[in-house]
């Protein structure tokens, strides 16, 4: 069964506000995690700027030998992406559904302060369910 | 990543989890009324309702958007009609009509037959300049905003005050293109 390494979220200015490691593979400190979460905000700002015609929204997929990066941009300007193992299908379904997870556990706790570090226990135990690797092929459906 | 079919209003009302529209109105009213002991001055809840209202529309932006499918619309008019269709449907309930398109399509007006908000209100004499449902106009000013739409939302009739329904006038002011903060030649 195909693995998912790892899931961020990045707020609209390109900090990283939320980490997550999802197996004992690949996993990240944190300056390493707030590197790739930069990194890949000026990664998608730049292929947006690439695209020869207007109203790129940029990278949605990035293919590697030993990896794949999935990645969802909500119309607001917050990105959710998932690395995980070459090939793991039903990545945009589960990135979806984190996008609504976090409008759930997230942005409706009266006590988070939109755009900082998620620290939602709510949120983490229902995003635990989700990356499960059974939850994950019943989205596919 | 292949679109996803935007779901009808309907359809995300009855998938959601709902509180007895009672709760959700008295709990409103309690509100507005603790304002008004608080701030004394009318226009000043009116204010201070459309910023909460501001404050719920930058969040709730982000769960309309996921739980509705809705993706980009080509322009204002869409904008609108996805608000009024499908925004008001899935949040509370009703429908609202859109009409009164001006000539280059930036103001128009969304009209409320039915207002669950408002249920068994009557406003006193001495709170007449109350814009009762302010909390509405700023969620939709706020949940533009962020979508690059600033945008400013009036309300034009209200039968609170005595007209036939409840009528929001909503103008765009400005598009702003979501732009990097660096210039290209920097």
């Amino acid at each position: 069964m195909a693995a998912i390494y790892s899931l961020y979220i990045i707020n609209k200015s390109g900090g990283l506000i939320f980490y997550k490691d999802c197996g004992t593979k690949g996993r990240m400190d944190t300056n390493d995690s707030l590197r790739v979460a930069s990194l890949w905000h000026s990664m998608h700002a730049i292929s947006q700027q690439l695209s020869p015609v207007n109203g790129c929204s940029g990278i949605e997929l990035l293919e590697a030998d030993t990896f794949d990066l999935h990645c969802f941009q909500s119309l607001p300007g917050t990105k959710f992406f998932v690395v995980c193992e070459p090939g793991t299908p039903h990545m945009e379904s589960l990135l979806r559904y984190i996008y609504e997870l976090y409008t759930d556990y997230v942005l409706k706790n009266p006590f988070y302060e939109i755009e900082m570090p998620i620290r939602c226990e709510l949120f983490d135990i229902n995003l635990t369910q989700a990356v499960q690797s059974d939850r994950v092929a019943l989205l596919g459906r | 990543m292949a679109p996803v079919t935007p779901r009808s209003g309907d359809a995300i009302f009855s998938s959601i989890d709902r509180v007895n529209a009672e709760l959700f109105t008295l709990t409103y009213g309690a509100i507005v009324r603790q304002l008004l002991t608080d701030l004394e001055e009318v226009e000043e809840v009116n204010n201070l309702l459309d910023q909460m209202g501001y404050n719920i529309g930058i969040r709730l932006i982000d769960e309309f958007l996921a739980k509705s499918g809705v993706s980009i619309c080509v322009d204002f008019k869409e904008t609108v009609e996805m608000i009024a269709k499908v925004g008001f449907k899935m949040f509370l309930g009703v429908t609202a009509s859109v009409t009164s398109w001006d000539a280059d399509g930036t103001c128009c007006s969304i009209i409320l037959e039915d207002n669950p908000l408002a249920e068994f209100v009557e406003l006193p004499d001495t709170c007449q300049g109350l814009y009762y449902c302010n909390v509405l106009s700023g969620v939709i000013r706020g949940a533009l905003e962020m979508v690059s739409m600033k945008t400013e939302v009036t309300w034009t009739r209200d039968v609170l005050r005595g007209d036939d329904a409840y009528e929001l006038q909503v103008k765009l002011l400005k598009q702003v293109a979501e732009e990097y903060l660096y210039k290209d030649d920097e």
